[in-house]
């Protein structure tokens, strides 16, 4: 099926315009920020403490005119910079935990804004996405901005600061040698930037053949009873050993590669200190420099190391943020495209629902039509089966008369209201779907019930199964309304599924209540007896029930025959069973197997 | 949930690192050699500044003249200390990786290995997802430890060649070095200790905000109809508060203990700057010895650390270990016997007096009945009357608590490896298909022609669609590959089997998404093979084309016989099959 996806907006912007807009979205992360930053500053300040206390105390301390250590200076040295190391040490922790605050704070925030905002998104939206893509956007990509904000923003603010102090620092003492440890390390940081490129790549190689390597490992698992009953088994650990290697010689390769880089900057680092010494000597000798401040600044070389290393892991992780946050924008650039009207919207009375579909035609976005041109009135109170071959457009139907898409052409009126204009709170209320997949969630059977209505007590929900006629159905289940019903409800059959499903439905107390193949995987002896309490328990309401067998068409007050998107018969079953058309055929067809 | 490190934990996980070394003795040994390189290379570079300082820096400063040999002496002195300690570097680095995915690797397949080796009883005790992360996750977190190990190593290696520089250049200022290091790795042990919990909280929030996430847009369409979003959100902030309240714990003792870890070596230079300065004055060292001191100070804050992330990897490793352990300890393999099945007629079954029971009760009581060879036996009952348990029984996925399965006579626990799946092909319900081409699937590593596999794809009904296909029998399908419908998923699973010439071929409701008229050709087409047929049906057509029937219900097997005897004798058989008649779907599959 084609559908609508999310938005591309944010992927085509440049990282800065991302950033701003998700700026704007998250105000938490700005909150504070100016005094967060003042602390950073104060917090890599710090790190110049220990060369300064190094070079005051060689040039002043030990060698005051050569009478040997002065040393009541090296002690009030020692102090006042054992003082400033503390102090950095209080202003980083607090930098620290502001930071984590805001901007987990912020991200807790966008997460929950995204997550709404995928519910709101249409149907229509929510499948031509693969939902495995949607949950990333608020579990994934989230967590990738934070991690970068938890580690990489940091390193790159402390990063950033320390080569800015160390640099203010070398500049005091002498700029030549500045110049030369400068020059020394921003060869390595290009070079650097190839090396992470092909680290990247041999990474996304990495990620590819692990995923290999899952997919096999998972087929050995979930393939456990085929691969037995061929005797297979060899075949698979064949796959999986493949698999195995591939993805070992692939980390090997990436291994490789950050191993050779890694180091690069040891040796830079020890290229400028060397440097720094021969030019050092030799300004010292002329005497521009002091010893104390060539000591220093063998001790600033190391603090460029530090950054260098980081840099890389550093940009990847600011890469990956900002893909990150364009991802999770490219949810909220989306746009519903079945919008609540909201406050505006009109609330309907409750009572039974009457049906209008004015010369409604759909169609996938780029698909052929679905629906063409159809024309119905569903009275209230009106208890019709749809029915048609598969494809024939019964589903979309049932989809745009419960508004979880919107019409491409004509319109829909409930009680003669366009069902655009109802309130989102009005129109779940009173219209409810039941879908042919029936969808539990990991609780209990009976939490899952009450989904329906909730604050539902257990005697209101044994009640309502009651009228369902699937007491006895509650009774054989281990727990009753107890029972874990598992992960989407797998520990139940498809069926009791459905069963499920509907009593949810049902909970509802919906005034037009529409059955999509509803109770499609029943036990056909239990499916008799719901058929059955349906009928009572529809009636004076008004239901719209996709036939899954003829016997429903059967017992409905009236019948809609859909053919290649076009209603072309309707009637009551016995009218229609008589004459020439599409109904006398399915017809024909299910009593001829009904015969053996 | 790993926990903090305690002695049994620590002594758990030393066992683990112990296997590690012994499995991988070679890349142990090099990356420890390299790592040791490293740590012996880090404090040669201290003691390699100190000394330029004494003897080039301060005689040059102090005497305005540079002497250009010893300059030259003292800047390759620092290179050439560097390039071999961004060897050793590399080397650790290298070798401590290949040592990890090696060890990942080599668990890897053996977890696999006993996936396949384990009975099919087995898999029933243990949950998919819990297996999959046997064999990915755990096997990652046993061997995490790995990465930071040699470096640990070294690590030990160097902070004893730093003792023992330090305690030649003087006896106080090493006495600082003993306060300070064993306090910055004291502290990296309580910061661990600390941070170990708290992160594995989060860890495990996030992936509950993820299964909410996951659940909710799975639920979508039901969240939508019921107008629930509000109530779904609700639950959803609730998990990512609590997420954001983890992380935040996180970051504060993160926050507290990186700065304090930065600051204690910083101390500890000025403490010997002071200390220093005071036995310079006594004369007892040289202000070179001062420097190389300061600077080994500065360059072992690092990886001192190296030590507590080896001990902070620790607690998950011997909980994914045990784990692993666990896989690969487990035992309960179906014994084979020796005997062989030489016929290549269809095949007899006789199925004698079969018990089979779940922790939950009795699945089968008592079942007993003959396939004779060349007939087809369908297997009629309610939802839940024991069908699919009987169709393993039948191929030997699971052995029975009582009672015997004969296959031409013979016992099926009898048989030899390999004689029951030569023998017999089992269609099970739900189709599995494998990330693989047609042709892979359908003849699973065997040497089929593929004048065959087409053959097997025709009786299937399945030829028509598979040479619609862009590239016929080489269209990769499954996960990655093109979508079939699952009317044709199923024929080509049915194909699978006819592929392998069954005599004996079991249907368990496998071609329930087939249309009914394909599938009546497809059983007619299986008349025509010399196999014996047992089917697991529901629709009247299916049934009636048995020779035989039998009617299961409460796994008990109520009644035997033709489709006609038992409408007539059998109430209960009656009422189910009249009831399947609704069962005939109109709209199934018609236009395929």
């Amino acid at each position: 099926m084609t559908a609508t996806t999310l938005s591309e907006t944010a992927m085509k912007e440049g990282a800065v315009a991302t950033l701003r807009r998700g700026l704007r979205l998250t105000p938490e992360f700005r909150r504070g920020i100016g005094v967060t930053l003042l602390l950073a500053a104060l917090a890599t300040a710090g790190r110049i403490v220990v060369p300064i206390a190094v070079q005051q105390t060689l040039d002043h301390g030990l060698r005051s005119g050569g009478r040997g250590p002065d040393l009541a200076f090296v002690r009030n040295a020692v102090l006042a910079c054992a003082a400033a190391v503390v102090v950095t040490f209080l202003a980083g922790y607090v930098m620290n935990v502001r930071l984590y605050r805001t901007s987990e704070t912020g991200l807790a925030a966008l997460r929950v804004k995204a997550f709404r905002h995928v519910h709101d998104l249409s149907m229509l939206t929510q499948s031509g996405e693969r939902r495995g893509a949607l949950v990333s956007r608020v579990t994934g990509d989230v967590d990738q901005i934070s991690q970068f904000m938890q580690w990489g923003g940091l390193m790159i603010i402390i990063s950033l600061g320390q080569v800015v102090v160390a640099t203010a620092l070398m500049l005091v003492y002498s700029w030549q040698l500045a110049l030369i440890v400068w020059v020394s390390f921003v060869p390595m940081a290009f070079g650097l930037r190839i090396f992470q490129r092909k680290i990247s790549a041999a990474y996304l190689v990495v990620r590819e053949r692990m995923g290999d390597l899952l997919s096999a490992v998972s087929e050995s698992v979930v393939g456990a009873s085929v691969i037995k009953a061929y005797g297979a088994e060899h075949r698979i650990a064949e796959r999986v050993d493949t698999a195995v290697d591939r993805g070992r010689a692939a980390q090997a390769r990436a291994q490789a590669l950050v191993a050779t880089t890694f180091p690069l900057s040891e040796v830079v680092a020890a290229l400028a200190t060397a440097l720094v010494v021969i030019v050092g000597v030799l300004l010292g000798v002329g005497g521009n420099l002091t010893a104390g401040e060539l000591v220093a600044f063998m001790f600033l070389v190391t603090l460029f190391v530090g950054p260098m290393q980081a840099a890389t892991e550093m940009l990847n992780e600011a890469q990956n943020a900002v893909a990150g946050w364009r991802r999770v924008l490219g949810v909220l650039d989306t746009d519903p495209d079945v919008a609540d009207p909201g406050e505006e919207g009109v609330t309907l009375p409750r009572g039974p629902i009457s049906v209008r579909f004015d010369d409604v035609s759909f169609a996938y976005p780029a698909g052929p039509p679905v629906l063409r041109g159809v024309s119905a009135e569903i009275p209230a109170r009106r208890r019709v089966a749809v029915v048609g071959e598969t494809g024939s457009g019964k589903t979309t139907f049932a989809k745009l008369l419960t508004r979880l898409m919107d019409p491409v052409e004509g319109r829909i009126l409930v009680d003669g209201v366009p069902l655009a204009d109802v309130r989102f709170s009005s129109l779940r209320e009173r219209i409810v779907i039941v879908p042919q997949d029936g969808f539990l969630f990991d609780a209990t059977l009976g939490d899952n019930i009450r989904y329906g209505r909730p604050g539902a007590s257990d005697e209101e929900i044994l009640a309502a199964l009651a009228e369902l006629g699937l007491t006895d159905w509650l009774e054989g289940l281990p727990r009753g309304l107890e029972t874990p019903v598992g992960q989407r409800g797998e520990s139940l059959s498809a069926g009791e599924r459905q069963l499920a499903a509907l009593a949810r439905a049902y909970m509802a107390d919906p005034d037009l209540l529409v059955l999509d193949e509803a109770t499609s995987a029943v036990d056909p002896a239990t499916e008799v007896r719901i058929q059955r309490a349906l009928d009572s328990a529809t009636r004076g309401r008004t239901a719209v029930a996709i036939a899954h067998r003829l016997s429903t068409a059967e017992a409905a007050d009236e019948v809609v025959v859909f053919d290649k998107g076009e209603i072309v018969q309707r009637g009551p079953h016995e009218r229609l069973v008589e004459e020439e058309g599409v109904y006398k055929a399915l017809y024909a067809s299910w009593a001829a197997q009904k015969a053996l | 949930m790993p926990e903090r490190i305690n002695p049994q934990i620590l002594r758990a996980g030393f066992r683990v690192l112990g296997v590690a070394v012994r499995t991988e003795p070679l890349m142990f040994g090099l990356s420890v050699a390299a790592s040791a390189v490293y740590g012996v290379t880090t404090v040669a570079s201290a003691w390699v500044l100190g000394r330029v300082t004494q003897e080039v820096i301060l005689p040059a400063f102090d005497s305005g003249d540079a002497e250009a040999g010893a300059l030259a002496a003292g800047a390759a002195a620092i290179l050439g200390v560097a390039v071999f300690k961004a060897l050793g570097v590399a080397g650790r680095r290298f070798f401590a990786g290949l040592m990890q995915y090696n060890l990942q690797a080599e668990y890897r397949r053996a977890v696999t290995r006993q996936y396949l080796r384990l009975p099919l009883s087995w898999h029933h005790r243990h949950p998919t997802g819990q297996l999959l992360s046997n064999a990915s996750a755990d096997v990652e977190a046993v061997w995490a430890p790995i990465a930071p190990l040699p470096m640990a190593v070294g690590v030990v290696f160097m902070l004893v060649i730093a003792a023992v520089a330090m305690l030649l250049v003087d006896l106080p200022l090493a006495a600082v070095g003993f306060l300070i290091f064993p306090a910055v790795f004291g502290l990296n042990v309580v910061y661990q200790r600390l941070l170990g919990p708290r992160a594995a909280l989060a860890q495990q929030l996030k992936a509950e905000v993820s299964e909410v996430a996951h659940e909710s847009f799975e639920g979508g369409l039901v969240v939508k109809t019921l107008g629930r979003e509000d109530a779904e959100t609700e639950r959803f902030a609730e998990r990512a508060h609590r997420l954001r309240d983890a992380n935040i714990a996180v970051g504060r003792i993160r926050g507290l203990f990186d700065p304090m870890l930065e600051a204690l070596p910083g101390l500890g230079v000025l403490a010997v700057l002071w200390v220093g300065s005071i036995r310079l004055d006594a004369g007892a060292i040289e202000s070179g010895d001062l420097v190389q001191v300061c600077y080994l100070f500065t360059l072992l804050a690092w990886p001192i650390r190296a030590l507590g992330w080896v001990l902070a990897e620790l607690p998950r490793s011997v909980v994914g270990w045990e784990r692993v352990r666990a896989v690969l300890d487990a035992d309960g393999s179906l014994p084979f016997g020796t005997s062989t099945l030489d016929s290549n007629e269809a095949a007899s079954v006789e199925v004698g007096n079969l018990r089979f029971g779940y922790e939950a009760g009795e699945v089968l009581s008592d079942v007993s009945f003959t396939v004779r060879p060349g007939s087809t036996v369908a297997i009629v009952g309610p939802t839940g009357s024991g069908k699919s348990t009987l169709t393993s029984l039948l191929v030997r996925l699971v052995d029975p608590a009582g009672g015997t399965v004969l296959l031409d006579g013979v016992d099926v626990r009898e048989l030899g490896p390999g004689a029951v799946s030569g023998a017999a092909a089992l269609v099970p319900q739900e189709t599995f298909l494998f990330d693989d081409s047609v042709r892979g699937n359908v003849v699973l590593g065997s040497p089929v022609p593929d004048e065959e596999v087409w053959a097997a794809l025709r009786l299937a009904q399945a030829d028509g669609f598979v040479a619609a296909l862009p590239e016929g029998l080489d269209t990769r399908i499954g996960e990655r590959g093109t979508t079939l419908s699952g009317g044709q998923r199923q024929r080509l699973a049915l194909a699978r089997a006819l592929a392998r010439r069954p005599r004996l071929l079991v249907l368990d409701d496998s071609t329930s998404s087939v249309d009914p008229q394909v599938e009546a050709r497809i059983l007619h087409g299986l008349r025509e093979t010399a196999a014996s047929v047992v089917v697991v049906a529901y629709r009247k057509a299916t049934i009636s084309l048995a020779d035989e029937v039998v009617y299961l219900d409460r796994g008990r097997v109520q009644d035997v016989g033709t489709h006609r005897e038992l409408l007539d004798r059998s109430d209960g058989y009656r009422d189910l099959v009249n009831a399947y008649d609704d069962e005939i779907a109109i709209e199934e599959d018609v236009t395929a």
